[in-house]
């Protein structure tokens, strides 16, 4: 029991960052149908901008650690969704129209892109950074002494991405923006003949995304403390694999997604075994697509005629 | 008379098919101005063609004495010209007052509740209907909304492309009827294209013929309804 509840923190925990990150590849899915392969590697870069912040406010002595985590999370956003909106904006728009393997293979190359960029300017050895948020409380204590421990950054965690999500379903429910977003999503023609102009939309839709790959970036920083180049690519597909089992395109359905990847990959880690957790997390890929390609939350895609 | 819209030898292709082969029409404030002719003559496409997409490759559009010709879609449709499109394109997933806010994207949103209640007289249906999801309307209401979203962003020049088609005869009556209404009470311009020559030349101040992409006959709206050419090819052999 004690350590079902451990493997429940820490899956919530590790789904929370999978949830965020999976948001992007969602929206971007919902409003142009592409999968944007080059998302997971936004992330990393994400999580390399948060570790130079930590890293800079060091060096200029700056030690209060709110202060800290503040500059890490504004400074990794508008730089990450810097990058987000570039990657739009060179290696998409000018595809836009093309048939639909195009961008996708576009999306491939701008992966490596970004990957290579990233072990050539940081190296190719994995970063660490020392624990900056520390403790936690311990909420119950077995017989034979495993102690269940929740940490304060599991706490921020898991807070944040709640905030986050709930201010996002706020936005795309009920901004002139997000009714923009949706609207192109439905009829990127009639959003057009309204008014609506798309490729602003779809860039500021590869902003969000990517602002809230950057925040999981700098959770996954903290949290593990180390990075190093290559991460983006299997957290990338285990976040497309969460928002695919969310149901491709649903809002709520990436963040379930991201979650149940998250407890799965825990569970399957604490009971199985840890180095085949991977498996898992594709393997409840494969089986979504086989059994139900709609994922839980998502709509049959009716071709339109 | 001054043009609002002058549209001068405009082509427009879609890939090597020329759809509209050199299509002069122009439109005068305060008219109502129907362009009648079969399917596939390029009646859509010339109105598509207005609004920019696709965007024509010779010739010239000129609004209110500004050239539009190459401008972006989403930047004409903020000038004052509205379309309710072919097929209506409804956003299915949105309730009806989220279409009628999209129609409204670009308009100041302190105009929004006054507008809504504005168009919610003319169409009292949409008003009983406003949580229900587009795609759930019936086609009546589909077109009901598409005019009443057009009307949201004040437009001075309303483009309406057969809001008659697939709608049974007593509704068809009550759409031409508004779209009198909205000419007459709220000075709104507008360029009709129909298949149902009957009511939209009855309707109309004017009207032009269109044949293969090209204007073929022109004349007063009663003029182009007595023409025995017309008459012989629109409005007697099993058309309406």
């Amino acid at each position: 029991m004690e350590y079902f509840t451990q493997q429940l923190i820490n899956g919530l925990t590790l789904g929370s960052i999978y949830g965020l990150i999976a948001i992007g590849y969602t929206m971007v899915y919902g409003i142009i149908g592409m999968i944007n392969f080059a998302h997971g590697d936004v992330y990393m870069i994400g999580a390399f901008q948060a570790m130079i912040v930590f890293l800079i406010c060091g060096a200029l002595g700056l030690t209060w650690v709110p202060l800290q985590l503040a500059l890490m999370l504004i400074m990794a956003v508008i730089f990450t969704a810097a990058y987000g909106w570039s990657v739009e904006r060179l290696a998409y728009r000018p595809l836009r129209g093309s048939p639909r393997l195009a961008p996708l293979i576009s999306a491939i190359g701008m992966s490596i892109v970004l990957s290579n960029y990233v072990q050539l300017a940081q190296g190719p050895r994995p970063k660490p950074i020392p624990p900056v948020i520390r403790g936690g409380f311990q909420i119950m204590e077995s017989d034979a002494g495993f102690v269940v421990q929740l940490g304060y950054l599991q706490i921020v965690i898991i807070l944040l991405t709640v905030a986050l999500m709930a201010i996002f379903a706020y936005l795309i429910a009920k901004t002139p923006l997000g009714r923009a977003q949706r609207a192109c999503e439905q009829d990127m023609k009639m959003a057009s003949l309204l008014g609506v102009n798309v490729d602003r939309t779809i860039s500021l839709t590869f902003v969000m995304g990517a602002a809230l790959a950057a925040v999981a970036g700098m959770m996954v920083t903290l949290y593990w403390g180390v990075n190093e180049f290559a991460m983006g690519f299997v957290a990338g597909i285990k976040a497309f694999t969460a928002a695919v089992l969310g149901g491709i395109g649903s809002l709520p359905g990436a963040m379930l997604g991201g979650i149940l990847i998250g407890l799965i990959e825990a569970m399957w880690s604490a009971y199985f075994s840890t180095e085949y957790k991977d498996v898992a997390a594709f393997g409840i890929l494969v089986l979504v697509l086989i059994f139900r390609p709609t994922g839980l939350l998502g709509r049959p895609e009716v071709e339109k005629v | 008379m001054t043009a609002m819209l002058r549209i001068s030898g405009v082509r427009t292709f879609y890939g090597h098919i020329e759809a509209l082969k050199g299509v002069d029409v122009e439109v005068a404030e305060g008219e109502i101005v129907t362009i009648i002719g079969a399917n596939g003559a390029g009646k859509s496409t010339l109105l598509m063609t207005i609004c920019g997409s696709p965007q024509a490759r010779d010739g010239s559009v000129v609004f209110e004495g500004q050239e539009i010709t190459r401008q972006p879609t989403f930047e004409i449709m903020r000038k004052g010209i509205a379309q309710a499109p072919e097929g209506r394109r409804i956003f299915p997933r949105m309730s009806v007052i989220e279409n009628l806010k999209m129609g409204a994207i670009t308009s100041d949103p302190k105009y929004f509740d006054e507008d809504v209640e504005k168009v919610f007289a003319i169409f009292p249906r949409l008003k009983e209907r406003q949580a229900q999801r587009g795609g759930t309307l019936s086609g009546g209401e589909q077109q009901m909304l598409a005019i009443a979203r057009a009307l949201m962003s004040r437009p001075r020049l309303l483009l309406l492309d057969e809001p008659s088609l697939g709608l049974a005869p007593l509704i068809v009556k009550q759409i031409f009827q508004v779209i009198r209404e909205i000419n007459e009470q709220q000075k709104v311009t507008v360029l009709l294209v129909e298949q149902n020559a009957n009511h939209a030349l009855k309707l109309a101040d004017r009207g032009y013929v269109m044949v293969n992409g090209r204007i073929t006959l022109s004349g007063g709206g009663a003029e182009l309804l007595a023409n025995p050419e017309v008459r012989a090819a629109y409005l007697e052999g099993g058309h309406h």
